[in-house]
């Protein structure tokens, strides 16, 4: 078992330290239900998104954001699912005119990442890291200042703004939305996915993999799930599955692994997601530097500006 | 597309089936990869403040050692109002204001953001004491004591929004990180020395007219050799907003400093008009480089081409094909 | 389900979703089953990570196809052509399970002479009386045997139309005695049942198949194959379908095609095969059962009919089968009879039989919204149903109701039927005023099922309990709650009337404990009264053998007899299967009939009572116990040996021989040929869809012809078909379905943000092909039209629903969900406002998966502007047709022979 890329502040929890926990997400068993959105919905009283058709194959949840923690995906292609070693589709998707058909889908989710940008840029400390190894923001802490969701490679934060033209029509009895119950003005707190914290806490598994019914969601510690992963992907180009390839699981990538990895049937960018994610604050000490050198270089600027004399 | 038939706002566009899209799409139907920032006009705004408070503070002290005191006054007097203006845009465009005083709970050198409120208060802190005892003539040495610590506080908080910018995900910020916090020093000191123009004596301002001068033309060397650096990722700046707030920088700045540098010691109003062009020039250098991290952010191609250039230099190990051999194309990819 | 009461015996489905785990290969069909039963897919997905192969026969490539390892498509209603073609793929190519067929089904059995085929009277079984417009059946019957009813299945020779008919019938025909006295084992009578089939399907060629369904010659043939090779003693195949083949005007006989397919490859009461039922809703398997149906009583006995039965003892002779378990169809009824009368009802007073009610008329839905159209429908009570847009035609639907004097509407929220008279489209295009609608609306709240107690009946006839989450908001009650205080109420009102017509509800046993201030009556009282009890001891009872006719026991509905076994409500057992010795998982809950999983089980094991393989292993006959055993409950007489032969005075269960697994069928076993049961016919034949543009590719006869149709009901017009003038002004074919993010009529989902939002407007579904043809934008409106009605819908172009070549004619489909209406968080319009209300002559089912229809780009006309749109097109279709002969000459045509 390799050693999993620890991440910063989980240790230092000592004694209190849990085992680091996880999903595994196998997009080539997901069949799209979406229970995963709803299930994370209602668990966690995040609001309606809003009852906008995209027309992007099945999927009108579109992205993930303040108040949509899980997204599921649809891509419908013209490629074979599988295909043999000579490239011929090795299953024939019966399509009349010959050319293959596939739809993905594919439940996307906060990466909790090994290194987080968001964690790290966050200059309040409401986000942290838990005995868990899993990144929460703090919702009585966030001033909203946003800073986190530029900074975060997946573009998974997001500040939660309700215009009050939304969830009209039904009152939403959401504890979670604070000033929206009273109807006044936006949250304007960011909102992500805790890996369900509170369920964790209790010794249960998150609200999306405890909903998900072929078990594309796995819940478990993350170096079981690594091992999982391996032998399922080995699996699946055995049997010859077009494009099939693991996305996060390796601790030594630009986040240091996530905590939250894939089995995706196409590129990454396919899917939305980042092809080559790397946590900004790596160049941080850098930037400092170079910062530290540029202050001093106007100090000395302007010092020159006296040796004119008065004219 | 007809009144009748056509796309109602929100619906992906695409000419023949869904389908057809999905077989060719390199980004999720053009969705963006990161998140746009969440800020508002106040924060272009603060980088223009900050660093006119920052830059004006050393200014001033500097101008004090040189022996110009009308100067260092003047700069003193601009640099506190520029401190006292900064953390109400900053608290302003906070999601939850009432909870500003969170940015203080901690101090984490791994934010930019957290470092610059503190550096902020201090500077501020320090510049506005001195401002005030200077008015009154009160408590000499503590007036001293401020002035130090805004002197050696006052750089930091006209550079540091250069790392705040850059220390995220958005490729034309964070590929730009080298030249940022000098282009932002460059832009403050420029501005502080304006805005000393704006109010000074011609007589008793060369000084100032020389650092307004020298930090337009730094700028903008500076700005071109990171927009030549960056290549494709910075197309932005020649783009939409940002590309009209460079433009006007470019055009206000330049203008206020040729003024300055041919007429500014002369003539008392075009000492003035310089200063205010170059204090305007400034103000959209900012809101360029804001807007441009904006435009960067919401075109999935910036952050997809740059990291796959990425990864054809350097390979990539986020994607494990099959054989295990990290970022290899794997089959019918 | 009469297609497999009538195959198989009970109209159940065969096995349970887990089981499905260990077929070798399924064949999905008429059936999006990833979308609308994700929770029993898991199986699926699991049989294929096991390398099943996994087949989608389907018009649409759903998410179902996504995960299926082959999907196959086809035009909307071609459904029997297909599985016809495999039938005849099997026998030409001799693929079928020779012993399995020789001995558990009546492949061997002789017909009678004067049976005469499709095959030669063009489209029409002998029997066909063009003024009836129904068939006689009496040439269909076995060699010499009489024609013998069985329950559920009675009145072949009764118009359906006009009563019980068949409704959902639970079970199979009876004969007057078990084993029929010619038959051929060599299989090579000509008159034999076996080369009867071999006749029938000859012309389902391949080459036919991809002509009329318009998929591959190549696909077609790779399905027959793999169901072939995954079938046998070593492996088995199993089929999974839902509405998208009850919904046709051959809806029956599609699912009887498929049964005909299965017995073949001897798939039917083995581990990974059969037949499974997908229901729609959580329990519409129950709601057969412990029917809602107008002509069935609990455990599918038949309604009392004026015209039939005098007496009980009339009733009960027509009703009784000599053999098999309908022989104690006197038990039955008496049970439940004391469940309703309880002392009321005795031996000597016919345990009231006189005071039930009777039908004497179709009272089924459509039936009724026909005269309520007319008038004739003073009051309605709709309870858990959205007619206005879960069924076909929802205009003539909302028309009709606003005909009533009084209406009342039970659901959790107010649905498009309970506003009808002021939000409906016909009051935006003026048709409908609310000031002028007579109707008198009572909407009453329902409790949803975290706010009561009760069990779900499953779609593998497993009952699972459900407990109170939580109590009902304000007027929010449990039907249960409804029910009984409204029969408390009548009763009280009727305690001093000595009108005879009152004697049923003075008479009703009405005591149930009730419980919360609200007086909510105890579900589980109600389950051990379905359970049933010795009426001295009130012992409860094990199972439906313990029934007695002599009034001795009450029991509710005999096939739910043993749920509340030794006093414990076996449908809250919860110990999940991993807990368990075998996936069977005996300890969850209860299935009826006697808690067997898999039914006809018998038949896992050889004639001998050996499993056919040790793979499939699942019952088999212990020789040293003399008894049956296994992972299930036996289906079959559990000490009856396997080589036993009754002798010609056996009753009952007593008529059913050792190596017949069927012991609901009078003869023991699986019908590949129904002698009686069914209303069109005792083979399977592929008919157009009443609305389809084709004409039958086999015969002159088109459609099926005992469909049931409006021919003078101006609310339900039909569109020109077949290529007869004025056809081309729909030219489409069309097809309505479910997404996964909502429910049937959105009752339930559209008022649900968490649900809204993933599919938050009405869409159709086009071809690129199409989208070119007329014009249609991806993302833009559309406006869809039939004879009866225009609806709009957003517009997803996908190669999903490809455009298919039918007889050499490029044809384009337009896919429907039907989940809008007028009301809740989504809004949008409603594609049943397009179907038609020609029916399914057995079950009396709206076909809904195939009609034409056209489609132009924009929104569809505002207000009076609606239906003039409507009525013009119509015009301009009708009009023409007047001027050329009809397409559909079978009603001249005789063929009684």
């Amino acid at each position: 078992m390799e050693t999993t890329g620890v991440p910063a502040g989980w240790e230092a929890y000592g004694d209190e330290r849990k085992e680091r926990v996880g999903f595994f997400t196998d997009t080539s068993v997901c069949i799209g239900c979406k229970a995963c959105e709803v299930a994370c919905k209602e668990w966690n009283l995040i609001p309606e998104d809003g009852l906008v058709w995209s027309g992007e194959s099945y999927d009108n949840t579109s992205q993930l954001d303040a108040n949509s923690w899980r997204h599921v995906a649809f891509v419908e292609q013209r490629k074979p699912l599988r295909v043999g070693e000579d490239g011929e589709p090795g299953i024939d998707r019966g399509d009349p005119d010959g050319d293959a058909l596939r739809w993905l889908m594919s439940s996307d989710v906060c990466k909790h990442c090994t290194h987080a940008a968001c964690l790290d840029v966050c200059p309040t400390g409401s986000l942290f890291r838990t005995e868990f190894g899993t990144v929460v923001v703090q919702e009585d802490i966030c001033n909203g200042c946003g800073y986190c969701v530029p900074a975060c490679p997946f573009g998974v934060l997001d500040q939660r703004k309700i215009p009050s033209t939304l969830n009209t029509g039904h009152k939403p009895d959401l504890p979670a939305l604070g000033p929206l119950e009273r109807g006044e003005k936006e949250d304007g707190r960011v909102w992500k996915c805790t890996l369900c914290y509170d369920r964790l806490k209790g010794g249960h598994e998150p609200a999306c993999a405890k909903a998900c019914p072929t078990n594309s969601i796995q819940f478990g510690p993350l170096d079981e799930l690594r091992e999982r992963a391996d032998a399922r992907l080995a699996k699946l180009d055995a049997e010859g599955w077009n494009g099939a390839q693991l996305y996060g699981r390796d601790p030594d990538d630009g986040v240091g692994g996530f905590g939250a990895f894939f089995l995706l049937l196409d590129d990454p960018e396919v899917y939305g997601l980042p092809p080559d994610p790397v946590v900004t604050t790596r160049d941080l000490p850098e930037m400092w530097g170079n910062m530290l050198v540029a202050a001093t270089a106007m100090v000395a600027g302007m010092a020159a500006m006296f040796l004119g004399g008065r004219r | 597309m007809s009144e009748t038939n056509g796309r109602p706002p929100g619906t992906t566009s695409t000419r023949g089936s869904i389908t057809g899209t999905g077989s060719a799409m390199r980004s999720y139907y053009g969705r963006p990869v990161i998140k746009e920032p969440v800020w508002t006009w106040e924060i272009p705004v603060y980088f223009f403040t900050g660093g006119l408070a920052g830059a004006s503070a050393v200014l001033s002290s500097t101008a004090k050692l040189a022996g110009n005191e009308k100067l260092s006054r003047t700069a003193l007097y601009v640099g506190a109002v520029a401190d006292l203006v900064s953390p109400a845009l900053l608290i302003s465009d906070l999601g939850r204001p009432e909870r500003f005083h969170h940015m203080m709970r901690v101090f984490k050198v791994t934010s930019p953001m957290n470092v610059g409120s503190w550096v902020l208060l201090v500077s501020g802190g320090a510049s506005n004491t001195q401002a005030v005892l200077e008015l009154l003539g009160w408590l000499k040495p503590v007036k001293l004591a401020a002035e130090a610590v805004s002197t050696v506080a006052g750089p930091l908080l006209a550079t540091y929004t250069g790392v705040l910018v850059a220390d995220t995900a958005v490729p034309v910020w964070h590929e730009g990180r080298k030249e940022l916090p000098w282009i932002f020093g460059a832009s403050a000191a420029a501005s502080a020395g304006a805005a000393a123009c704006l109010f000074l004596d011609p007589a008793d301002a060369a000084p100032a007219r020389r650092l307004a001068v020298a930090g337009v033309l730094g700028e903008g060397a500076l700005m071109q050799t990171m927009e030549h650096r960056l290549g494709a990722v910075g197309e932005v700046y020649g783009k939409g907003t940002a590309g009209r707030f460079a433009w006007a920088a470019k055009g206000l700045a330049g203008a206020g400093a040729a003024l300055l540098a041919t007429r500014g010691r002369r003539s008392r109003g075009a000492a003035a008009l310089g200063g205010a062009l170059v204090c305007a020039g400034e103000m959209c250098l900012r809101w360029s480089v804001f807007k441009a991290g904006f435009q960067s952010a919401r075109d999935p191609r910036y952050v997809v081409e740059s990291q796959r250039r990425r990864i054809a230099e350097k390979g990539s190990k986020v994607t494990t094909k099959p054989g295990g051999e990290p970022g290899s194309a794997g089959r019918g990819a | 389900m009469p297609s497999l009461g009538t195959s198989f015996g009970r109209g159940g489905a065969t096995t349970f979703q887990q089981d499905l785990q260990n077929a070798d290969c399924i064949v999905i069909m008429g059936s999006n089953m990833a979308e609308n039963h994700p929770v029993g897919f898991q199986w699926v997905m699991e049989a294929r990570e096991r390398g099943a192969k996994v087949i989608h026969v389907d018009p649409r490539f759903t998410r179902t196809s996504a995960m299926a390892t082959k999907h196959v498509p086809i035009r909307p209603g071609s459904d029997i052509a297909f599985l016809g073609g495999v039938v005849n793929y099997l026998l030409q190519n001799e693929l079928y399970f020779r012993e399995y067929v020789e001995h558990y089904t009546n492949a061997p059995v002789i017909i009678r002479e004067e049976f005469v085929d499709t095959e030669e009277l063009d489209g029409l079984f002998s029997g066909w009386d063009p003024e009836e417009g129904k068939y006689d059946v009496e040439s269909w019957m076995y060699e010499g045997m009489e024609l013998h009813a069985s329950a559920g299945q009675r009145e072949e020779g009764f118009d359906a139309t006009k009563g019980e008919g068949s409704g959902h019938g639970g079970a199979g025909g009876g004969l007057e005695h078990g084993e029929p006295p010619e038959e051929d084992r060599s299989l090579g009578h000509p008159r034999c049942v076996f080369q009867i089939l071999k006749r029938h399907y000859a012309r389902y060629t391949p080459e036919f198949v991809a002509e009329a369904c318009g998929c591959t010659v190549a696909d077609f043939v790779d399905v027959c194959e793999t169901l072939a090779a995954n079938s046998g003693r070593e492996r088995t195949s199993a089929f999974c379908y839902a509405v998208g083949w009850t919904q046709h005007t051959v809806g029956v006989q599609t699912i009887r095609t498929a049964a005909i397919v299965q017995m073949l490859l001897g798939n039917i009461g083995r581990p990974g095969g059969g037949i499974l039922a997908l229901r729609g809703h959580a329990s519409i398997q129950g709601s057969t059962d412990i029917p809602t149906l107008y002509n069935i009583l609990p455990g599918y006995l038949p309604m009392p009919h004026t015209e039939k039965y005098g007496d009980l003892e009339s009733y009960i002779e027509a009703n009784t089968s000599p053999t098999g378990w309908w022989g104690h169809f006197d038990a039955y009824f008496a049970s439940l009879m004391k469940a309703y009368f309880g002392e009321h009802a005795t031996p000597d007073n016919d345990f009231l039989f006189e005071t039930l009610p009777r039908i004497d008329d179709d009272n089924s839905v459509y039936f009724t919204i026909e005269q309520m159209l007319k008038g004739a429908v003073k009051g309605y009570i709709i309870a858990g149903e959205n007619p206005a847009v879960g069924h076909a035609n929802g205009k003539a639907h909302r028309l009709a109701l606003s005909k009533l004097d009084w209406l009342v509407v039970r659901d959790i929220v107010e649905i498009e039927s309970a506003s009808f008279w002021y939000d409906s489209p016909e009051v935006e295009s003026g048709e409908l005023a609310p000031e002028e609608c007579a109707t008198e609306v009572f909407f009453m709240p329902a409790a949803s099922h975290t706010e009561k107690d009760g069990s779900f009946t499953n779609t593998q006839r497993l009952l699972q309990w459900h407990w109170q989450a939580t109590e009902p908001k304000e007027d929010c009650r449990s039907e249960l709650w409804f029910y009984f205080h409204l029969g408390r109420l009548i009763k009280q009102k009727l305690a001093g009337s000595e009108e005879k017509r009152d004697r049923l509800v003075k008479a009703l046993r009405w005591e149930y404990p009730t419980h919360s201030q609200i007086q909510e009556p105890s579900a589980e009282a109600v389950l051990q009264e379905v359970s049933g009890w010795k009426v001295e001891t009130g012992e409860f009872l094990s199972g439906y053998p313990g029934l007695k006719a002599d009034g001795s026991t009450l029991c509710g509905c005999w096939i739910y007899s043993g749920v509340f076994k030794d006093g414990i409500n076996q449908a809250a057992r919860k110990k999940p299967h991993w807990e368990q010795e075998s996936y069977v998982a005996p300890e969850w809950a209860w299935a009826w009939p006697a808690d067997r999983r898999l039914l006809y089980n018998r038949a896992s094991a050889d004639p001998d009572g050996a499993p056919w393989s040790e793979r499939k292993r699942y019952v088999w006959w212990d020789a040293d116990e003399g008894t049956w055993t296994g992972l299930d409950t036996p289906d079959f007489g559990a000490d009856k040996d396997p080589h036993y032969v009754p002798p010609d005075d056996a009753k009952a269960e007593d008529a059913i021989a050792g190596d017949h697994p069927f012991i609901m069928q009078a003869d023991g076993r699986a019908w590949l040929y129904v002698p009686q049961g069914l209303e069109d016919g005792p083979l399977p034949t592929h008919y157009e869809p009443h609305e389809s543009p084709f004409r039958n590719p086999l015969y002159s006869q088109r459609a099926n012809p005992r469909r049931q149709q409006n021919k003078d009901l101006p609310e339900d017009p039909y569109n020109p078909v077949a290529g007869e003038p004025g056809s081309d002004v729909y030219p489409y074919v069309a097809t309505t379905y479910r997404v996964t993010e909502h429910h049937t009529a959105g009752g339930m989902t559209r008022s649900i943000p968490y649900l809204s939002e993933l599919q938050p407007a009405m869409f159709c579904e086009v071809s690129p092909e199409l989208a070119d043809e007329v014009g249609l934008e991806h993302g833009g409106w559309a406006t869809i039209y039939t004879s009866r009605s225009a609806i709009e819908a957003r517009v997803l172009v996908t190669d999903r629903i490809p455009s298919l070549t039918i007889d050499g004619r490029r044809t384009h489909q337009v896919g429907l969900p039907y989940h809008w209406g007028t009301r809740g968080l989504t809004t949008g319009g409603s594609a049943n406002d397009l179907t038609h209300m020609a029916l399914d002559p057995n079950v009396h089912i709206q076909e809904v998966k195939a009609f034409t229809c056209g489609i132009r780009p924009g929104r569809r006309p505002r207000g009076a502007d609606l239906p003039r749109f409507v009525a013009e097109l119509r015009e301009q279709a009708h009009s023409r047709r007047e001027q050329e002969p009809r397409v559909e000459p079978e009603e001249t045509r005789k063929t009684t022979p």
